[in-house]
């Protein structure tokens, strides 16, 4: 076994020091009708043979670097600086712990102090935590926080029906044992109009920007209308298309929340990803998660350290603000890197880039004959198409085209069937996007 | 030795990403959506490189040295499950792409769930949730589930041991019950009269931590379930622990009826700085229909179609409590659990709970008599000793702690159980060899004697570290949260 060092001498000596005779008397409190069942189980596989398996394996799936991808909906294809994975690839980051003892983890706390910051300048916010599981518990976290900072006093939680599909059904699991209702699912309904259901009940209002459908929805009142009804605006940002527009905290967002995968984290079939979360200071002993912040040591040399833990379980146990323990730390460590190599002007070009290219080929689609891009709205990277026939039928002909393509919307909207959401990034050439509209013609 | 910050080093116009060139027409700008200002910082590849690689060095690390932090099972972490998790054919896959292009993925998560299967014993599994807690979570809303779908809905409470850890009573009250600390009896045991006395028709279930965080097995773990399960109540099992007893016990078999599994503790995933882990979770079949999904079915051909092969897909059980997060779970961290459970073997994982009980019980021995052994017991992974040194009365387990960085160790946990006192939890794993041990005790037993002598060594510890002893006051009542120009 290459990871057990032990010789048969050393058990000998162990054993001895001990005092018992086998490891096995170790085992004597455990009642023995249960020790050592039987098990039925594969035999072990050496490591050539365990890499040729997993090597099979992979190769039974259709890797997206081998087709030219139109699909995004919550998951996107960016390209990733080689910096990135050589960073969390070394072992002092990724073997080692939540830094718990901080003269021994500076690396990680000072990493996760500038990914803290760097998240509050993308968002528009004053504080953000160490990272959650993902886009979707971060959503239902922060309506979990809203409930709280309200005192659980207000049961209404109005979010849009252009959430992500999948973030407001982990919301729906989340919040099964609180008192609360989620209203808003009806899909005519845009930001502004969604708003006439926030009332006194309400603790909180949630959007997504982009909106699951790719569009910019106008934000200008919301937030005016929102705290007037004492309840807080909860906003699922998409970190990319935050180096092009506006923060969601210039518009008064009270939380800030979303995925974090598109800032260098590879696509690796829906995780490990990352979920931001940020808020406004005044909101910090009611926020989850981790926090490190900034302090001095016995010399008085700037240091980092885990702080406000009184909020976490480990202290506060059934009445912390959430049970979360293990983050994302590493995919967090990821976006860091990835926000700094881009930095000021490069997220804001990648951005632009992704918006060009996502106008060219919605310009394009429109120009065909049988569909209809059916996205009114400013959009950024993703838009919805009205295909001649049911998406997964046109998916099966780009398919033999060497093309993936967009998100069947029907899966969600039932109104939607036959629209696809059509996602472009700087991973799309050109050539790429014309031999899409090709195909589109060809199979209409 | 402090390094700057990242915003400190950025100079205006530096770039380390080249992007590639806009080969479309520029359509026209939203001018109203677009921001001003975006204060990230700007720095060069090779600027950027030297801080992160830097920053790398302040760290201790599993590969850097031995890390006995009790209850987080910080064993080596396999590079060859790095490698494989890295294969493009993974790597690169969308979650979105339909179920005939990722056979590759489905095919490694229904063999991960079979395999944690065999070693529980458990009828079925959900590899979806990300970490511990959210299993937990997960686990607790499927009990509340199971109630509510036989019109029991009078079960508000959850049994939790006074020794539990801290996530035990968060998720459970996150799923809207009431938590009922039950003690613990002279031998670190669930109090069975406690126990008895707290078991109504109220009850939901007990989240049990066996091993617990004391390290000791709860030798009455059959009597628990016989009294949990008499009152109509579920015992969920907390699987942290679960490294004590991987292919030696089943846990379904201690009567167990949920439990989640840490792939980041027991089956080697790295802790990453604090994540990213996986939760999985496994139930009895009476519960299998509750699990949160997508989980994974094969179709199996019939003679006809027999050269098509399986065909894997996702599955939704039918009274399910819905999906916990977004797509299928931690699908990277999956890859390398399911790559580490086959590279061992059943024999193999045998090994790893004996060494690692072996290790434990072998630093018991050697700590002992020298530091409080509150629960004086065979132990299974790990140990909990008190820090009061006898003889040394000035010095705390914090200051222990901080004089052991000096040794080249990273600390056990500690303070944790609550319900000893200036508590030191050790786990050293099974990854660790008897001269890496033998370093540990020795150090340690050098820490106390140095406690009784000269205790003002270990007050000022660290001194051989980046930093010296930071202030957790000063940061806890000025929080500086971000950097700020």
């Amino acid at each position: 076994m290459p990871y057990i060092p032990h010789s048969d001498a050393d058990r000998a000596a162990m054993l001895d020091a001990i005092g018992v005779k086998h490891i096995k008397n170790l085992f004597a409190d455990v009642p023995a009708k249960v020790l050592y069942p039987k098990f039925k189980f594969p035999p072990p596989l050496d490591e050539q043979t365990l890499l040729e398996h997993f090597r099979f394996a992979s190769d039974n799936n259709a890797n997206v670097n081998d087709y030219m991808c139109f699909l995004g909906a919550g998951a996107y294809r960016h390209f990733i600086p080689s910096v990135v994975d050589h960073i969390v690839s070394r072992s002092e980051f990724y073997t080692a712990y939540t830094p718990y003892q901080p003269e021994i983890s500076q690396g990680t706390l000072q990493a996760i102090f500038e990914y803290q910051s760097m998240i509050c300048a993308l968002t528009g916010m004053e504080v953000a935590n160490a990272s959650h599981y993902d886009g979707a518990t971060a959503v239902a976290e922060a309506v979990v926080m809203a409930y709280n900072v309200l005192r659980k006093k207000r049961n209404k939680v109005v979010m849009s029906p252009f959430v992500h599909p999948e973030y407001r059904a982990t919301t729906r699991t989340y919040v099964q044992g609180l008192d609360l209702e989620i209203v808003g699912d009806d899909t005519r309904q845009d930001a502004q109009s969604l708003l006439s259901l926030v009332d006194e009940e309400t603790a909180c209002f949630v959007t997504q920007f982009p909106n699951f459908l790719g569009e910019l929805e106008d934000f200008r009142g919301i937030a005016e209308h929102v705290h007037d009804k004492g309840a807080l605006w909860v906003v699922v940002a998409d970190p990319i298309a935050l180096g092009l527009f506006k923060a969601p905290g210039d518009y008064g967002a009270d939380i800030v929340v979303g995925e974090g995968q598109p800032l260098g984290n590879p696509l690796s079939f829906g995780g490990p990803y990352l979920g931001f979360f940020a808020t406004r200071e005044q909101y910090v002993h009611k926020m989850a998660g981790r926090l490190v912040g900034e302090t001095v040591d016995a010399e008085g040399k700037r240091g980092f350290v885990l702080t406000l833990s009184a909020r976490e379980q480990h202290i506060r146990r059934e009445r912390a603000t959430s049970n979360i323990c293990s983050n994302e730390a590493l995919n967090a460590l990821a976006a860091a890197v990835y926000l700094a190599a881009l930095g000021k002007c490069g997220l804001r070009q990648l951005a632009e880039i992704c918006y060009h290219k996502a106008h060219y080929l919605a310009r394009e689609i429109s120009k065909l004959r049988h569909y209809e891009v059916v996205t009114t709205k400013p959009f950024f990277r993703e838009f919805v198409v009205r295909c001649p026939k049911p998406v997964a039928e046109m998916n099966e002909a780009l398919l033999e085209r060497d093309i993936i393509g967009g998100y069947d919307l029907g899966r969600d909207y039932p109104e939607m069937a036959n629209h696809m959401l059509v996602c472009v990034t700087e991973r799309n050439s050109r050539l790429e996007i014309d031999t899409l509209v090709r195909a589109l013609k060809e199979v209409s | 030795m402090t390094e700057p910050l990242i915003f400190e080093i950025s100079r205006p116009g530096r770039c380390a990403a080249s992007l590639p060139e806009l080969d479309v027409p520029e359509a026209r700008l939203p001018q109203a959506f677009l921001r001003n200002d975006l204060p990230l910082p700007e720095v060069s590849e090779p600027d950027l490189v030297r801080h992160y690689v830097r920053l790398s060095h302040l760290n201790h690390a599993v590969d850097t040295g031995f890390y006995p932090l009790g209850s987080c099972t910080m064993k080596y972490n396999p590079k060859i499950n790095e490698v494989i998790s890295r294969l493009e054919g993974f790597a690169a896959v969308h979650p979105y792409q339909p179920a005939h292009m990722v056979q590759g993925c489905l095919y490694v998560m229904y063999v991960l769930q079979g395999l944690l299967q065999e070693i529980s014993g458990f009828a079925a599994i959900s590899l979806q949730p990300a970490a511990g807690a959210h299993g937990e979570f997960t686990g607790m809303l499927m009990v509340r589930a199971y109630h509510r779908d036989r019109g029991d809905l009078g079960r508000t409470k959850v049994l939790v041991p006074d020794s539990a850890h801290g996530t035990n009573p968060a998720s459970t009250a996150m799923c809207g019950f009431e938590v009922v600390e039950i003690r613990s009896d002279a031998r670190g045991n669930v109090d069975l009269e406690d126990l008895k006395a707290h078991c109504d028709e109220h009850v939901a279930g007990m989240m049990l931590t066996n091993p617990n965080t004391l390290g000791l097995f709860d030798e009455n773990i059959l009597e628990i379930a016989k009294i949990v399960h008499g009152c109509g109540g579920l015992l969920y099992g907390d699987g942290a622990n679960l490294n004590a007893i991987v292919g030696v016990v089943r846990p379904a078999d201690l009567g167990f009826d949920i439990m989640h599994f840490n792939l980041h503790k027991t089956f080697s995933t790295p802790h990453g700085g604090g994540g990213p882990g996986a939760g999985p979770v496994g139930v009895t079949k009476a519960l299998a229909d509750y699990l949160p999904g997508p989980i994974v079915r094969v179709e199996i051909p019939d003679e006809e179609s027999l050269d098509e092969g399986l065909y894997f897909y996702p599955f939704m059980p039918p009274k399910s409590i819905g999906r916990v997060k977004a797509f299928y779970g931690n699908f990277g961290v999956l890859v390398r659990a399911c790559a580490y459970i086959l590279h061992l073997g059943i024999e193999g994982l045998r090994q790893v709970a004996e060494h690692a009980v072996l290790n434990a019980n072998y630093l018991r021995v050697r700590l002992q008599d020298t530091y409080p052994l509150p629960y004086k017991r065979t132990c299974m992974h790990e140990f909990v000793l008190s820090g009061k040194i006898p003889g040394a009365e000035g010095v705390r387990t914090i200051d222990i702690a901080k004089r052991l960085m000096d040794f080249g160790f990273h600390p056990p946990t500690i303070y944790f159980p609550l319900i000893v006192p200036e508590a030191l939890m050790i786990e050293p794993t099974e990854t660790e060899s008897l001269e890496t041990l033998d370093a540990f005790a020795d150090a340690m037993l050098q820490i106390a004697e140095e406690a009784r002598t000269q205790p003002e060594l270990l007050h000022n510890a660290p001194h051989t570290t980046p930093l010296r002893r930071l202030d957790d006051v000063r940061a806890a009542r000025e929080p500086k949260l971000r950097w700020q120009p």
